[in-house]
């Protein structure tokens, strides 16, 4: 039951994350986090992180990642095969017409009309990460704000955008210096 | 002629590849695809394999995985397909899986979940900043419709929490539309 559970929430995922990159971001947020309860954000951001890290595609790290938290290593192959599932019939169909017709201008002005949308739901998943890094649980009051997660927010923002640092590097650099801080 | 048999091999090998050391995403994946299977390998055209790029683009799911499918399909059909997908998948699978592995168990370490906690903070910045990139590469497209949509799917999903999903197929549906309207207008 929690395989096929697995297996429809990441075949969903699969079938409408568009734009690549972080585009899946949000409705992994909303199947893992928000419908299922599987992660809690910060679980799930801490998956972001890893997924930022490693190589992979964020859909596919997240199937292998809540797939063995859930129900091992079948949950992993179940979740992952969901999330590419969708991929593998469009893909192959749309490759099968275009190879035999050589015109995409019906999915290139569909992708026009998403990607501002795209923007905006990552946007707002975003922000849900960072509302978890700088209140945590709690409630979003002045008083419980972690100040140390601010000033890092925002350090990392000038290092990202000032001195295009790699983002891994601004990553590692905002855990280490958390970890010595809190040993002051 | 190469046989079938080399080109699904090299195909598996090119691919696990490319999946297992590319750091950065499906952009930059499809571009080391392009380097590898035209202007190394000479099995694709230049401008076919742009399209079969625009094709991993702008269809649903990883562009990483959609990448390898166009490629592994072009070039010895569905097999093609079925061996560029495990490759694709192979590496990222085995790295997460030895991953969650270490995670449930350094979770309650006290130096793993400070640096974990920290790093919450540089991924919204990361996230933060690719939002400005992206919105600003609209925002400077001055399409009204663009921008409209941008800030309506925002609302919908931000401040009302409609299901993304939905957002998506009302978007895709508008993107029909708008498609449909423009090419009458070029017609005329």
């Amino acid at each position: 039951m929690i395989l096929l559970q697995l297996l429809i929430s990441f075949f969903q995922i699969g079938l409408f994350s568009f734009g690549g990159g972080y585009a899946s971001m949000p409705l992994i947020q909303e199947q893992v986090v928000d419908i299922h309860a599987w992660l809690t954000i910060k679980e799930f951001t801490d998956l972001v992180t890893i997924s930022q890290m490693t190589p992979g595609p964020i859909a596919v790290n997240s199937a292998t990642f809540v797939g063995i938290k859930i129900a091992g290593i079948p949950g992993a192959l179940v979740a992952t095969a969901g999330c590419i599932l969708p991929s593998c019939i469009l893909v192959t169909l749309i490759a099968k017409l275009y190879l035999k017709y050589k015109n995409l201008s019906l999915l290139q002005g569909i992708l026009n009309s998403l990607r501002p949308a795209v923007v905006a739901m990552i946007a707002s998943a975003g922000i849900s990460i960072l509302l978890s890094a700088l209140w945590g649980e709690g409630q979003i009051l002045l008083e419980n704000t972690n100040w140390i997660m601010a000033a890092l927010f925002v350090l990392s923002i000038v290092l990202l955008q000032k001195f295009k640092m790699n983002p891994i590097w601004v990553m590692v650099l905002a855990g280490a210096a958390n970890t010595i801080l809190s040993f002051l | 002629m190469r046989s079938k048999k080399t080109v699904l091999i090299r195909l598996f090998l090119s691919t696990l590849y490319l999946s297992a050391f590319t750091f950065g995403g499906g952009y930059v994946i499809v571009t080391l695809m392009k380097k590898k299977f035209v202007d190394q390998y000479h099995w694709i055209e230049e401008d076919e394999m742009l399209d079969l790029i625009a094709i991993a683009q702008s269809a649903p799911g990883a562009i990483a995985v959609n990448g390898a499918i166009v490629v592994g399909y072009k070039l010895a059909g569905l097999l093609g397909t079925l061996v560029a997908i495990i490759a694709t998948i192979l590496p990222p699978f085995f790295i997460i899986s030895v991953i969650s592995l270490f995670y449930s168990a350094f979770q309650n370490n006290l130096i793993v979940s400070r640096m974990l906690e920290g790093m919450q903070a540089g991924v919204a910045a990361v996230i933060a900043s690719v939002v400005y990139e992206m919105g600003r590469g609209i925002i400077h497209g001055k399409n009204a419709g663009s921008i409209t949509i941008m800030a309506g799917a925002f609302l919908a999903a931000c401040v009302f929490q409609i299901n993304v999903i939905y957002i998506i197929l009302v978007c895709g549906v508008i993107g029909v539309i708008r498609t449909k309207l423009s090419g009458k207008e070029a017609a005329k």
